[in-house]
Formats: C-alpha cells, sequence, structure tokens
C-alpha cells in the first residue's frame, strides 16, 4: 500500500511539472500585458513596472523563478490587485470555495443517491420515470440557468432567501443547489444503472429469499456495491465544486476562488493565474489519489497495483 | 473491519460539516445591532460595486471602482459638489497673475487617527506617486506641476519639483504652464494626500482595513472582505462631520448585472447606477415605464477610432464617408437606449465652454458620405465601393457588438462597401490597437477632469500612447500648446475649438455618442446622483425613511 501510495506520488509530481510548464509557456504565448489598460502611460513606468515583477527578465530566467515560486509555494504579489500576495487571494477565498463545494456535494450525493435507488426499486414505474426525468433535466440544465431561475423566484419572489452575498448560511442554499442540481443527476443515472445490475445478481436474491426486507437488502447489500461507479466520479467531483464555479460565484455574489482562476486570466495577473493552476491541479490530483484509495476501502476486492499483501 | 470504515466515513462527513459551518461564522452580520438600527433615522445605505478594487492606494489607483472608494475616504485640496469645485482640504487657494503659482492654506482638519492634516502629507502623497520607483500607472495626471514629468520619467529630479511646504498649513505648488483646470485636478484620486508616518512605516497600509488605512476623508474604512464587500462608517475626526448624514455605507461587490438589478428590486440595495454597480441594458426600458430611472450627463465620448495608415482609411474622405454614414439616432433609440447625445464632435456638452456645440457635421447624412466616398474612391483609384473592405474591431462584449452591427448595417447598405467585423478579448484588442493592426475600432473616452483638453490632448502627436489612429497635424499640435499657454479662458476655449475643428475635418475618429449615467434610486435616498465624471460624493447624501 505504502509503496503504491509513493509511487502515485511520483507520478503526481510529474505531472505537476508538465501543468506547470505548460501554463508558463501559455502565457508566455498569450498577447496583453497585465498592465495594459485603455490610458496608456510612458513607457519609462512600464519598465520600471516590468522590473518590479522580473518581467523583463529573458524567460528562461524568469521560468528559472517561477519554479522556485512553485517549489517554495510563494508566488509573489498580485499584479493587479496592488500589495495583495498570490497567497493571501488563496488562502481567503479558497475556504469560502470549499464551503460551498462541501456543501455542494452533500447535496449533489445525497440527492442522487436517493433519486437512483428510488428509480432502481420502482424499476419502469411511475417512481423511475419521475427520477430519471428530474435526473435528466438536473444534468442537462445549465447550472446558471437554474440559479437565475432560484434567484428570481425564491430570491426575490417569494423572499425566502438572500439575493447573493456571503454572511451565513443562509446564503449558501441557493448557490449550494444550484450547483449541485447537475452533479445529483449524474450521480442517481450512475446509481439506479448500477443499482439495477446488481439486484439481479445472486447474492440480492438470496438475501431476499432469506426474507430480508426491500430496503434492508437495499442498504446492506446492493447500494455497497453499487456505489463503485459513484465514488469514481466523486474524485473529479470534489476538485470541481471545492474549487469554485466561476459562474454560481458570479451569480450570487460569493467571494470565492472559482473567480480568481478566470479572471486572473482576463486580466493576465500572472502570478494569480500560476498560483491558482498549481493549486487546483495539486488538489485535482489528490482528489484522484484518494479515490483509488478508497476504492480498495470500499471494495476488497479491488488491489492496489504495486500493493503487497 | 467494514463497519469501521463506514464509521471513519461518516467522522469525515461529520468533520467537513463543521468545517463548512465554521466558515461563516466570521463574516456573520451582527443581527441584533442591525435590527436596532434599522428603526427610526437609520442613516445607513446599501450599494454595489462591480468588483474588487484593484487598488486603495490614491497614488496607484487606475480604476473607477478604487476611485469610487477613494473619493469617500479621502479628500483632497479641492472637492466637486453639484459639479462644482469648492476647496475641501484647503481654506483658501491663492492663485498668482501668470496662473503659475498656486498657494493652498490648509484649513484644521484631521485624520482619522487623529493626526493634523498637513502639507507635508500632500507633499508626501505626491511625490510618492511621481517617484519611478514606484511605478505609478496615473502619475502623468500630475505633469502640470513643475518638473514632475521629468522626475517620474527619470529625467529630471525630486528637488526640481514645483511643490513647497511652506508650513505646516501652506503649501506652495508652481505649475510648468497656466493650467486652469488645476483646481479640478486636486479634486483627483492621485493628488489626495497620504498620512505620512503610517505609509512609511508599513509597505502595504493600503492592502487592509484597520489601523493602517489612515484616511482624512468624510468617511473611514472600517472592513474590507476582499472579494465580498467593502465596510464605510462616518469619520467622527472630518473637518466637515455635521454636514455628512450617513452614518454607514455597506458594499457589496457584485459582478453579475442581472443580479444588480434584482437586488435593487427587491430592495437590498438602495442605489443602482455607474460607479455604483450599473444598470442593465435589459432593465433601462422597464425603469424608465417606472418612471425612476435618472439621466445625467456625463464627461464620456464613445468613438470608433480609425487607423490613419489602413489600406482604405488612410485616406481622409473614406474616413468622412464613414464617420457621416452612420444613423446615431438611431442607434440611440434603438439599442443603448440610455437617451444618449448623438456625436458630431470630440468634446461632449458636459463639459464647460461646451455646452452650445452643435458638432461639425450633420447625423445619418447619407448623400454627403456618399459624395466623400465618391471622391476618395477617385483618390484611390477605385470605381465599385464593393472592393473596399473596412474591419470594425471590437473588444468581446454585447453591447460593443450590438453598436458595431447597427454600424455595419449603415455602412453596407448606404455606401455599398464589405464590412466586417472582428471581436477579440480585451487584452488582445488593447495590443491591436497600439500595434494599429485595425481598419476601424471601437474605443471610449471618459474624462478624468471637466476640461475639453482631457479629450484632445491625445491626438497631439502619433507617439501618443492614447492617440491609437497614427494620425497627427502640426497646427492641431501647436493650436494645443498655444491654449496650454494662454491664460484668458474664453481664449482658450476658443483656441480648443479650432483644434477641434481641425480633427473633425481630417476624422482620425468618428465620435458616435456622448454618454449619460443612468441610475436608479429608492425614494427614501436623497442627493445622489453622479456628476458629470461620473462621482458620487456620499458626503452629501441623505437617507430619509
Amino acid at each position: 500500500m505504502l509503496k503504491y501510495i509513493f509511487k502515485r506520488l511520483v507520478y503526481i509530481l510529474i505531472a505537476l511539472y508538465i501543468i506547470v510548464t505548460a501554463t508558463f509557456f501559455l502565457i508566455q504565448l498569450a498577447p496583453g500585458s497585465p498592465f495594459a489598460s485603455e490610458r496608456d502611460f510612458p513607457p519609462q513606468i512600464e519598465a520600471q513596472l516590468n522590473a518590479k515583477y522580473g518581467l523583463d527578465n529573458p524567460w528562461y530566467v524568469q521560468y528559472k523563478d517561477y519554479l522556485i515560486d512553485t517549489v517554495t509555494f510563494d508566488f509573489g504579489e498580485s499584479m493587479k490587485y496592488k500589495g495583495r500576495s498570490t497567497n493571501d487571494i488563496i488562502a481567503e477565498s479558497f475556504p469560502i470555495s470549499l464551503t460551498l463545494g462541501i456543501e455542494a456535494m452533500l447535496i449533489s450525493v445525497g440527492l442522487g443517491i436517493l433519486l437512483g435507488v428510488i428509480a432502481a426499486l420502482y424499476h419502469n414505474r411511475f417512481p423511475d420515470y419521475l427520477s430519471s426525468t428530474i435526473a435528466v433535466l438536473g444534468i442537462s440544465v445549465p447550472s446558471f440557468i437554474l440559479a437565475g431561475l432560484m434567484q428570481y423566484f425564491l430570491a426575490f419572489k417569494l423572499d425566502l432567501f438572500p439575493v447573493s452575498g456571503w454572511k451565513g448560511f443562509s446564503y449558501s442554499i441557493l448557490p449550494a443547489t444550484a450547483i449541485a442540481i447537475t452533479h445529483a443527476g449524474f450521480i442517481a443515472k450512475l446509481t439506479r444503472s448500477s443499482m439495477l445490475e446488481q439486484s439481479s445478481s445472486d447474492y440480492v436474491k438470496m438475501a431476499r429469499a432469506k426474507g430480508l426486507g426491500k430496503w434492508t437488502t437495499v442498504f446492506k447489500h446492493t447500494l455497497r456495491n453499487a456505489l463503485l461507479p459513484v465514488v469514481t466520479y466523486l474524485g473529479p467531483l470534489t476538485a470541481g465544486v471545492v474549487t469554485g464555479s466561476f459562474i454560481i460565484e458570479q451569480i450570487f455574489a460569493i467571494p470565492g476562488l472559482g473567480k480568481h482562476f478566470v479572471t486572473s486570466i482576463t486580466n493576465r495577473d500572472y502570478t494569480v493565474i500560476m498560483g491558482t493552476t498549481v493549486f487546483y491541479s495539486i488538489i485535482l490530483l489528490f482528489a484522484v489519489l484518494i479515490v483509488d484509495i478508497l476504492y480498495s476501502v470500499i471494495d476488497p476486492r479491488i488491489k492496489l497495483k504495486g500493493a503487497k499483501k | 473491519m467494514k463497519k469501521k470504515n463506514f464509521l471513519l466515513l461518516t467522522l469525515l462527513l461529520a468533520l467537513s460539516v463543521v468545517l463548512a459551518a465554521c466558515n461563516f461564522g466570521g463574516e456573520e452580520e451582527d443581527k441584533s445591532a442591525s435590527k436596532e438600527k434599522d428603526g427610526e433615522g437609520s442613516k445607513e445605505i446599501n450599494l454595489v460595486i462591480a468588483s474588487e478594487p484593484p487598488s486603495l492606494h490614491p497614488g496607484l489607483a487606475t480604476d473607477s471602482t478604487s476611485g469610487v472608494i477613494l473619493q469617500n475616504v479621502f479628500e483632497g485640496l479641492t472637492t466637486r459638489k453639484d459639479g462644482e469645485i469648492q476647496n475641501a482640504a484647503a481654506e483658501d487657494v491663492k492663485i498668482s497673475d501668470d496662473q503659475l503659482t498656486y498657494t493652498f492654506t490648509l484649513r484644521d482638519s484631521k485624520w482619522s487617527n487623529g493626526d493634523a492634516v498637513t502639507a507635508s502629507d500632500f507633499e508626501y502623497a505626491w511625490k510618492w506617486a511621481l517617484n519611478p520607483a514606484n511605478a505609478s500607472e496615473y502619475a502623468s495626471i500630475l505633469y502640470p506641476i513643475k518638473g514632475a514629468q521629468a522626475y517620474n520619467l527619470g529625467e529630471g529630479s525630486e528637488e526640481d519639483l514645483g511643490i513647497k511646504v511652506v508650513d505646516e498649513k501652506t503649501l506652495e505648488v508652481t505649475l510648468e504652464n497656466p493650467t486652469p483646470y488645476f483646481l479640478e485636478l486636486t479634486a483627483f484620486k492621485t493628488y489626495f494626500p497620504i498620512h505620512k508616518a503610517t505609509a512609511e512605516a508599513n509597505d502595504t497600509w493600503y492592502a487592509e482595513a484597520g489601523e493602517t488605512y489612515v484616511t482624512n476623508g468624510p468617511f473611514k474604512l472600517t472592513d474590507w472582505q476582499h472579494g465580498g464587500s467593502v465596510t464605510l462608517e462616518k469619520s467622527e475626526n472630518y473637518w466637515d462631520a455635521k454636514n455628512v448624514a450617513l452614518n454607514k455605507v455597506n458594499i457589496s461587490m457584485v459582478e453579475s448585472e442581472t443580479t444588480t438589478v434584482t437586488m435593487f428590486d427587491a430592495g437590498e440595495i438602495d442605489f443602482l447606477g455607474a460607479p455604483f454597480g450599473t444598470v442593465a441594458l435589459d432593465a433601462i426600458d422597464r425603469y424608465n415605464e417606472e418612471g425612476i430611472l435618472n439621466i445625467e450627463p456625463y464627461s464620456a465620448i464613445y468613438w470608433y477610432k480609425f487607423n490613419t495608415t489602413g489600406e482604405f482609411t488612410s485616406n481622409v474622405n473614406i474616413r468622412k464617408a464613414l464617420t457621416l454614414a452612420v444613423d446615431r439616432q438611431g442607434l440611440i433609440e434603438n439599442i443603448t437606449k440610455g437617451e444618449q447625445t448623438p456625436a458630431l464632435g470630440m468634446v461632449p456638452n458636459a463639459v464647460e465652454g461646451f455646452e452650445d456645440a452643435t458638432g461639425y457635421f450633420e447625423d445619418n447624412d447619407i448623400e454627403g458620405a456618399k459624395a466623400a466616398l465618391e471622391a476618395g474612391m477617385k483618390e484611390l483609384g477605385i470605381s465599385d465601393p464593393s472592393e473596399i473592405e473596412i474591419g470594425i474591431s471590437i473588444n468581446t462584449s454585447e453591447a460593443h457588438s450590438a453598436i458595431a452591427q447597427h454600424i455595419q448595417e449603415s455602412w453596407v447598405k448606404n455606401l455599398g462597401i464589405n464590412v466586417t467585423i472582428d471581436n477579440s478579448e480585451w487584452q488582445v484588442f488593447l495590443d491591436k490597437l497600439t500595434a494599429l493592426d485595425f481598419d476601424t475600432a471601437r474605443m471610449g473616452w471618459i474624462a478624468d477632469y471637466n476640461d475639453a483638453y482631457s479629450f484632445l490632448e491625445q491626438f497631439d502627436s502619433a507617439e501618443n500612447g492614447n492617440n491609437d489612429t497614427g494620425w497627427e497635424n502640426a497646427e492641431y499640435a501647436s493650436l494645443l500648446q498655444q491654449s496650454a499657454k494662454e491664460t484668458d479662458p474664453a481664449k482658450r476655449i476658443e483656441l480648443l475649438k479650432q483644434a477641434e475643428k481641425i480633427a473633425m475635418t481630417e476624422f482620425p475618429v468618428a465620435p458616435i455618442y456622448y454618454y449619460t449615467n443612468l441610475s436608479v434610486k429608492k425614494d427614501y435616498v436623497e442627493n445622489m446622483a453622479p456628476d458629470q465624471l461620473g462621482n458620487v460624493y456620499l458626503k452629501y447624501v441623505d437617507i430619509k425613511k
């Protein structure tokens, strides 16, 4: 097991290096500058700015500096937000995205599995059609449309929730739901199909024959095995939701990290682009690793490659 | 074994919920406190801004979002009220006869930490912005001060600057040229003072709210949740505190225009309109019908710049034809909808001395455009207008794209030429502009100080970084230079008008419209409207519930 984890860590490092390098060269290729604006300023000042942020160095020096920054995890001052370090920006906005993401994940996993189980148990009957319809709608309606609709009807017309902002739990319900619905639909479909597969297997028939109730069988036997595909999906889902959704954060005015991913690129805020990319990659790579480890916990049949037993 | 694993998972989940719950704590409002205040006589106002202010350092700020916060927490030597310049931190201003020396006498006013505001605080702030090492992007606004340009560009020294502290309460400023709008400039953010002691003690004093953020304006910055909200509170130490009605200003950062409109409708904010958010295009009609839409003139112009080195746009008659053949009135009625004025010159009517300017050509003058096109084609040796291809460059945005399509339609229909629209991302667009890699490109210009010079100066030479057209004209440049030396205001405006006329016969730009500022407010908000420069001073605002 340890050997396996070690091996995976090495892979992660290699993957990180490739991501970091690719990002660097893409940024170098992109036209524009972090200081460009409608209003021009003298070239002397621009030279000063470039010198201040080390942008006047040849690319290999910048590349070296940047690799050192990455290793030491100090990305320097944002070029757009004066006096603010990239690390501060991530440290302040990530917990917010994380909170929202965890809430969204709980909703999507809970709702998704529930819908999936109902659909599978009442296969080809009304509850199945209903929950499948909900799932398909959830997958196909884009989150920003759902967000807009919820904001208009639930927050403005019915006044149940605040329209936007991030000042307490009630502020997080609408955005978390908006993020969760798409994923919930997907998880419902996954659960349904793998539940159906399991339901026709011998051990389930055996359990039912023993006289176990329908729901007891589901919880004690079927669901555990049926959840494997869902767990696979959890890895990328975690990385996706905890690092924030740009559109949802924009609509609900949430000061999360997702916004920085996108706006730092349009701002050509090099240090923040680098910082957020590296941070996001690390989370994504580790989420996948953790999911792989979880497999063996949930299903002992799966042996991790490289693990000796 | 299995049970344990599930227990572990459950624990993990529980932990994450706790973790999640913790994160709201920091920003939770003190509900009981705010409820009490909501009663009689609450003087709290809720506003939005579109983004996190990039910098709340007067010397580093370049954008209007930072500007609107700075204007309300700092105060310059002068300020604006109802569009007029008034003394603020200065009690008295003496201007020498040659208009080159300004002597400011400071009133007894205090910083938010209780220290007295002194002339050296102004000296410190101005010199800080001009110091090339600090790389202030807006330092050029201080160039009217003697020696400022040379020092900022690394060619002069700090000692030669025309900024002199006579005593604690007296500041003497020597200018390069008589600058009739200098008192407008001293109300601008780059001219605000900085509390020297705190700034020297802490390099990043401006990055967070709190004790290090020392201000001299009507409000102080009490809270700054980055990316989330800014809170201003009335400053007791402000010299004119008795005339400040508001106690507290809550400003949220909301980027989505649709969301801000919903917030206004739901009563979460009390005012909506630049610089505090913008009234979304699709809400304009509705607010207009409700009769709450407030339209104010704005010293700003939307224009199409021509690349005067381009294949077809190098010809003055072609540029003239394109300028004349735009249906501005139709554009304003059907697309921009904000009762903007068709721009038939380069200086908006909101600028002093240009109130009655009628422009230099007729809007939608198809006959004139066709004649100019004929002449232009003859000069270029073209027989068929369809041989002419003009590209319109815009930066990606729904509004710019709708305007470009309207103009494209006008040109294709009336002139029979080929017109394509090319949109690119903002940064790429700016690169194209600088490199003159376009035929015609949309641009806006908003005045920093309400003077015609602000609009005309950028075309004084092809090298000017804001020119972006490759156009220059010796006579135009010399008229601008004369205007800078002229001390008689009427003569000066006459010179500027002559310069404008030259530009409007050679058409480096096709003016499209002069902006207006749209806003809506709740009934109980009083005295809140943007001035010609789009500034809103919260000092004068009152809430009567």
